[in-house]
């Protein structure tokens, strides 16, 4: 192949064709790749209501975790029999929170974070209160709804 | 014809003898920590071989990983071994990766002309905990499951592309079964691919270059004006090499013997995590760090104010050798560096440990 090109504008013209059709290849072929790694979104109506279990087996300064969709609400019985009901999963990395009877508030065993009992995050490295939920009895049930 | 003649016209068995003849390695009294880079490829060793076994029983879903684990540490004859050599493997591969690196920090092993010799240590590093991280999530117990979702959802304080992270890394918004075989797939297939190539390269350039000689024990022999004393690889540095493997070795069965990896409970997605709950002793030091840092700090999350001076540490590890200009006082600021990072790592460990909540 000559140093020099008898013909430049031909020679980059080929180039240029050349090179659209690599990264063409490329694109087509690392598009789906990249598109298969994102999962596909499931897409669910949204949770609303959910049974919580009995009421009666839920004493006083107890609380109890149950499923809220697919992630974990927490129902909480004050000491006065108040029921409140808040989102399970700790809003600094993710844990499930837990009652607990002897601070009686809610607490996130994984990096010590501590929620009074209307969700707003008092101590440790929580950044944002808990989400909270309508909790109320219905019949034998406690019931728990997102606030609309 | 003798058969090493027959094989010496067909391939290149000569070279390599030659290779190895010539082969030295400085010995002075810094040689020790030449064998650390060895003792991690044993422990790697010791991690594909019982990796390989633990896959035939292994199955990669939330139903079935935790009771598959239980099988094989109950049912299936030497399971609870060969489980316990490769989850002790794990973390002794870690620790001696983790001095590997301390001891070529403190050697100036790193500077010219092996910068990339470190960086390919340094990937192989990142990997290491990679496969410590996706290897935790395997046996589906709770422990594993809180681990990894605090782990999966640090990301998410990245701005921006942070939810995208996350998503990809459990994929799904929720640590799930699809996270698990994610994390399977990534243990058991992306990261060996990886890894051959970049250990292969890490290898080669090690052969390439041979071993670093500190730059205190090069001013000493310049000064007596005699050269710096050397033995033969083989069969002086291999004997002492196979020594210490064979060190790590009994550590290694007498660890999985007397105290065997336990399985924990089964993971619950909708139970509290549990009081007392720690990651891996060398996660434990980003854990308090994690633990200690505010809601907030200046008005920034404090999550993400932890992640950033993280990832500028890891970064500035990284491009080390291109950041030290290598003058006797750079020297000595790495090296303050180094210990402050160490002492700083060891004061959070002990913390975790001790600090209660």
């Amino acid at each position: 192949m000559p140093a020099t090109p008898t013909n430049p504008d031909r020679r980059r013209w080929l180039d240029w064709v050349l090179g659209s059709w690599f990264a063409g290849v490329c694109g087509a072929v690392f598009f789906p790749v990249v598109r298969y790694l994102s999962p596909p979104e499931i897409s669910e109506p949204p949770t609303l209501t959910v049974k919580a279990g009995p009421a009666a087996t839920l004493a006083p300064n107890t609380g109890r975790l149950v499923p809220f969709g697919q992630k974990p609400a927490l129902v909480v019985r004050l000491k006065n029999g108040e029921l409140r009901a808040f989102a399970g999963t700790c809003t600094h990395l993710a844990c499930t929170v837990q009652y607990r009877p002897d601070l009686e508030h809610i607490w996130c065993a994984c990096h010590n974070g501590h929620y009074d009992l209307t969700g707003r995050n008092i101590s440790g490295p929580p950044p944002k209160p808990l989400d909270s939920y309508e909790a109320h009895e219905q019949g034998d049930e406690i019931v728990i709804s997102r606030r609309t | 014809m003798s058969i090493r003649t027959w094989l010496a016209e067909r391939l290149p068995i000569d070279a390599v003898q030659a290779a190895i003849d010539h082969k030295t390695v400085p010995l002075h009294r810094h040689s020790f920590w030449y064998y650390l880079g060895g003792m991690t490829l044993f422990f790697f060793g010791v991690q594909v071989a019982t990796g390989i076994l633990l896959l035939l029983y292994y199955r990669p879903s939330s139903a079935e990983a935790y009771d598959s684990v239980q099988f094989i540490m109950t049912r299936v004859p030497f399971g609870w071994l060969i489980r316990s050599l490769h989850s002790w493997s794990a973390n002794l591969m870690v620790a001696a990766a983790f001095i590997h690196l301390f001891s070529v920090l403190y050697l100036k092993a790193y500077r010219k002309p092996r910068e990339f010799t470190w960086l390919s240590g340094m990937v192989l590093l990142f990997i290491t905990m990679g496969f410590g991280f996706t290897g935790y999530l395997l046996p589906w117990n709770e422990l594993a499951f809180f681990a990894t979702r605090v782990g999966t959802d640090i990301p998410g304080a990245i701005p921006v592309v942070g939810d995208a992270i996350v998503t990809f890394l459990r994929g799904g918004p929720d640590v799930t079964g699809a996270t698990l075989t994610r994390f399977f797939g990534i243990h058991v297939a992306v990261l060996p691919a990886i890894t051959t190539v970049v250990l292969g390269l890490h290898l080669l350039l090690v052969q390439y270059h041979g071993m670093s000689v500190p730059p205190s024990i090069e001013d000493e022999a310049a000064r007596i004006g005699r050269p710096v004393r050397v033995m033969p690889f083989v069969p002086h540095f291999a004997l002492r090499d196979l020594f210490g493997w064979m060190v790590a070795l009994a550590l290694l069965a007498g660890l999985s013997a007397y105290l065997p990896w336990e399985l924990g409970r089964k993971a619950d997605l909708f139970a509290a995590a549990p009081a007392g709950i720690r990651p891996e002793w060398y996660f434990l030091w980003t854990f308090q760090a994690l633990k200690l840092v505010p809601g907030h700090v200046l008005g920034l999350e404090g999550e993400l104010v932890a992640i950033s001076v993280l990832s500028l540490g890891a970064l500035g590890i990284l491009l080390l050798p291109f950041l030290d200009p290598n003058t006797t006082r750079s020297r000595r600021v790495v090296n303050w560096l180094a210990s402050a990072a160490l002492l700083f790592m060891a004061v959070m460990t002990i913390w975790a440990y001790w600090g209660g909540e």
